[in-house]
């Protein structure tokens, strides 16, 4: 679980004081904080673990990166539960869960 | 496409493989400290295709796996309580406590959540006002910098229900145990790439000069793992201990600096336990004074939880690079990553759970057939298909 995955910045924008963005990785596009990236712009590509943007690479290592990471079904973090600050609500957990024990990839997460 | 780079994947490997025989001329035994390296190498077979004579061992990579096991009856006692939503990494889900996992305890109807990000947790905070929010905060470096700053804001915000279960452990420490223990068989390291990304690699450097090990930083991809083989090869060949770095193009010496910042105004050094190995003094973080009012630890009444792990496994050893997942009797019989034992089977990434996922239970004598296969590159993208 050490491993960051690369994905392409989308939008930034500032989130209650925080250095927010949106970030693309494949077809899925999650939130990530850029406050230890603070210079990062869109378009440029970031590796990114737990949500926090750590380090940045370049477009053929980020392809190559997360092409890896599928290959050693590495992904499944992405799968996670999105928690939504306006529409956050325990009847949501349920799905999300079990949408995470099966990955995106179609993977049984041991 | 993707055969076209997997045939020239499998050459540039043939060449590497070519040069580490070239260079060789005794054995050698390095150790890799990266989860995902550990499933790379596996699931790629590339123990397989180095020379004979050398080894790869597989050490305490994985923070799920290192997690002890009575931090997790800890984490369980509090997630049973009615007033705590319980949130975690969806990694800790289905390790097994003494007395079920984390989806055993959601079943019975505790409030168990699975987090992306650990700020998601002041968003469930907020949303959740009447409940007591507690974050499973585990991970190496590469995790600390997210978890600290849950923290950090859980405090700027004034939150007052939000707190985070630590456990959190540091590669370095654990390097230096392995290599100060009388046992010891390691004679170079594979660092991690994505912990030195976060936290840089300078720290190695007095651990390499002092036990004269070569660590060369890795990353976790096939011809990462291979050509960090090669170069903590040709560091021992040629009589030389210094920290190199392989994965250059991802990670630079200093690391991400405003991130260690961070960590250092969130979280002290301090001792550790780390499960199959014991405590080793001042390996991992804690949260600084400043921080107690969200320590679980420190707010919920869970400080004695006596636990027995198994006699027969072998995890300590095979963390430390002492023995291998084939020496356990228990391997693929008494134990698998349904009924683990122990530290090594209880995670996708812990050695034995990846030498039972990719069916080395089954025939373990293929692999010393297959290490000698003088073709080498031939099964360089099994299991890649």
């Amino acid at each position: 679980m050490c491993l960051a995955i690369p994905g392409k910045v989308v939008e930034t924008y500032d989130q209650g004081g925080l250095r927010m963005a949106r970030v693309k990785f494949g077809g899925i596009v999650r939130e990530a904080c850029l406050e230890y990236l603070p210079e990062t712009q869109v378009g440029e590509y970031v590796l990114v673990h737990v949500g926090f943007a750590i380090t940045r690479v370049d477009e053929v290592e980020a392809e190559r990166t997360y092409q890896a990471l599928k290959d050693l079904d590495q992904l499944t973090e992405l799968d996670s539960p999105v928690v939504d600050e306006m529409s956050e609500a325990d009847a949501a957990q349920q799905e999300t869960v079990s949408r995470f024990i099966k990955g995106s990839n179609g993977n049984e997460i041991p | 496409m993707k055969y076209l780079d997997e045939y020239r994947d499998g050459e540039i490997a043939s060449k590497i493989v070519a040069e580490m025989r070239r260079i060789q001329t005794q054995p050698w035994l390095m150790m890799e400290v990266c989860g995902g390296q550990t499933h790379s190498i596996v699931k790629n077979g590339l123990d397989h295709l180095l020379p004979p004579g050398v080894e790869l061992v597989h050490g305490p990579g994985c923070p799920v796996c290192v997690t002890p096991l009575e931090m997790i009856d800890k984490a369980h006692a509090i997630a049973r309580l009615p007033d705590v939503i319980f949130c975690s990494f969806g990694d800790m889900l289905r390790v097994p406590g003494s007395n079920g996992d984390l989806f055993t305890i959601k079943s019975e109807g505790g409030n168990v959540r699975i987090v992306y990000s650990p700020l998601d947790c002041l968003k469930i905070a907020r949303a959740n006002p009447d409940k007591k929010i507690v974050f499973f905060a585990i991970g190496f470096e590469t995790t600390a910098p997210a978890n600290a700053m849950l923290a950090w804001r859980a405090r700027e915000e004034k939150m007052t229900n939000v707190s985070l279960l630590v456990s959190h452990v540091l590669v370095p420490p654990a390097l230096e145990a392995i290599l100060a223990s009388p046992e010891n068989r390691v004679q170079g390291f594979l660092g991690p790439g994505h912990v030195c990304a976060v936290m840089g690699y300078s720290e190695y450097t007095p651990i390499s000069a002092r036990y004269k090990v070569p660590i060369v930083v890795t990353g976790f991809e096939p011809l990462d793992i291979l050509q960090g083989v090669l170069m903590v090869i040709k560091q021992l060949e040629e009589g030389r201990a210094v920290v190199e770095n392989q994965y250059s193009r991802v990670l630079d010496q200093a690391g991400n600096l405003p991130a260690q910042k961070l960590i250092g105004k969130v979280f002290a050094v301090g001792d550790r336990k780390w499960r199959g190995i014991g405590t080793i003094p001042m390996s991992g973080y804690h949260l600084r004074e400043e921080f107690a009012a969200y320590d679980a630890e420190r707010l919920f009444d869970v400080a004695a939880i006596a636990t027995l792990e198994p006699a027969i496994c072998i995890s300590g050893e095979i963390l430390r690079g002492i023995k291998k997942p084939h020496d356990c009797p228990a391997f693929g019989t008494l134990c698998n990553p349904q009924r683990p034992l122990g530290a090594t089977m209880v995670s996708a990434e812990g050695a034995c759970a990846a030498y039972y996922a990719y069916g080395r239970h089954l025939n373990p004598d293929a692999l010393h057939q297959i290490a000698l296969d003088p073709v080498g590159a031939s099964s360089f993208n099994e299991g890649r298909h």
